[in-house]
């Protein structure tokens, strides 16, 4: 396992250092944006990264309340730590492009945007519910939400599609016809997160391994103790 | 007993619990008027601003005030170790969900009727749309919120700070709703579109949400 883990964060150095060559340097500059575009290669990956593991926290919920397997539940945990730490990406990387090339910082009509932005908002009320939790059933609960969370997330999409038909605003260029250059970079950018959120999801696994080890162990030490 | 019968039974239980003390309706009322007035000096709008931005003021303090009766829905069952009592107890766990959600939403929708004639007042109101569009909306909007406030109500019991735990969980979720009914107000107050899909949208979350709280209620009960 500790080779494994090594490997992987060979991997992802040497990926995510290729990718920020590739993005700044190798990929060809937007004729009309200019350099400023070059944020996509973050912004897009990030997002793409965030909803997979968005995705991993809502499957692995609904596992932990069929199996009740406390993998599941860390998996869980995990999952959307990392995620919110990518989406935290997404959402501060999309301003910084918008002002120039929109000429404003956020655009409340537009259905990703605000989409995101719910996500965001979601994921993080279920950190904070696991972090204020005092029962000990907390991960059945945390599922539950997660469910809701996920639940919630198609009927976001489609208000916001509605709102915007009915209140044209800028739309995000993306996709489309995107340069096969370009969408070279964007891949190599989208593997070289999904290796760092990977490494990062792998430490926090561990981690909180060793934590629920730690804190089971002084839990039996304060009863040996109360019983001598 | 059987589904229905539990659920009258608790139902009537809070009602009657209400009516004697008002704890609830009170707080709700005074909070409402509260944030009505406060937003009347915020804001001194024409009759054609007030339109456009009436729809969300209204629901906006109707989603505060709704979370104080919902904060204490299910603290009033921890004292005595009511809800303790519930559990060891063989009946099932949606009814009692159902006959808190039916309370609610009865709470709310006295605190609807008493709050909109004022905001109609304050804030010089005339309806260019069709009216009676209201109605469903403001049923199917009142739902909306008792039917996850009242869930996330039981999920925030056990946790540190439960009254701020509550709206923290509820708003997030509640997002789609809010824009359904901010949005179907406005078009019918203004009259320059037609509310239906908003309704539609209302209904779907309705739908989703009030099938995703019965199969897991039990699952919060015995995990609080």
């Amino acid at each position: 396992m500790k080779r494994g883990f090594t490997l992987l964060a060979l991997v992802t150095a040497l990926l995510l250092s290729f990718a920020l060559y590739e993005a700044l340097i190798a990929a060809p500059t937007e004729q009309t944006m200019g350099n400023v575009q070059r944020i996509f290669y973050y912004h897009v990956p990030s997002a793409w990264t965030a909803f997979v593991l968005f995705l991993i926290n809502f499957v692995s919920s609904i596992v932990y309340l069929i199996r009740r397997n406390p993998k599941a539940d860390i998996l869980a945990l995990v999952s959307a730590e990392v995620g919110v730490v990518f989406c935290t990406v997404v959402i501060v990387t999309g301003p910084i492009w918008a002002r120039p090339v929109w000429g404003i910082w956020w655009a409340p009509g537009d259905i990703r945007l605000t989409t995101t932005l719910v996500l965001w908002l979601i994921y993080i009320s279920y950190l904070v519910l696991r972090r204020f939790s005092t029962s000990g059933r907390t991960p059945v609960i945390a599922a539950v939400v997660a469910i809701f969370g996920a639940l919630d997330v198609p009927l976001v999409y489609f208000s916001i599609w509605f709102f915007r038909t009915q209140h044209p605003s800028p739309v995000i260029g993306g996709g489309g016809s995107l340069d096969p250059r370009m969408a070279r970079v964007l891949l190599i950018n989208w593997a070289a997160f999904m290796c760092l959120a990977w490494l990062l999801s792998w430490t926090r696994y561990e981690l909180e391994v060793a934590k629920r080890q730690v804190e089971e162990a002084q839990a039996l030490e304060s009863l040996l103790e109360g019983s001598r | 007993m059987s589904f229905l019968e539990i659920t009258r039974a608790t139902l009537a239980k809070d009602i009657r619990l209400e009516w004697r003390s008002k704890d609830a309706i009170n707080a709700m009322l005074f909070f409402a008027l509260l944030v009505v007035v406060i937003f009347s000096f915020a804001f001194d709008p024409t009759a054609e601003e007030s339109r456009r931005i009436a729809g969300g003021l209204i629901w906006v303090a109707f989603l505060f005030a709704a979370v104080v009766a919902l904060n204490q829905t299910w603290a009033r069952e921890l004292r005595n170790q009511v809800l303790d009592a519930y559990r060891v107890s063989p009946a099932p766990a949606n009814p009692l969900f159902l006959a808190k959600a039916f309370g609610n939403f009865i709470f709310v929708s006295v605190l609807e009727a008493v709050m909109t004639p004022l905001f109609v007042a304050f804030y010089k109101l005339r309806v260019l749309g069709p009216a009676w569009e209201l109605i469903p909306i403001a049923l199917l909007g009142t739902w909306a919120l008792v039917i996850n406030g009242t869930f996330f109500a039981a999920i925030s019991l056990r946790t540190r700070s439960r009254e701020i735990m509550l709206p923290l969980l509820l708003f997030p979720i509640s997002i789609p709703a809010l824009l359904g009914m901010v949005n179907a107000t406005t078009a019918v107050l203004t009259g320059e579109e037609s509310a239906r899909f908003w309704i539609a949208l209302l209904m779907a979350y309705d739908v989703v949400f009030t099938t995703a709280s019965l199969l897991m209620f039990e699952l919060v009960l015995e995990a609080e």
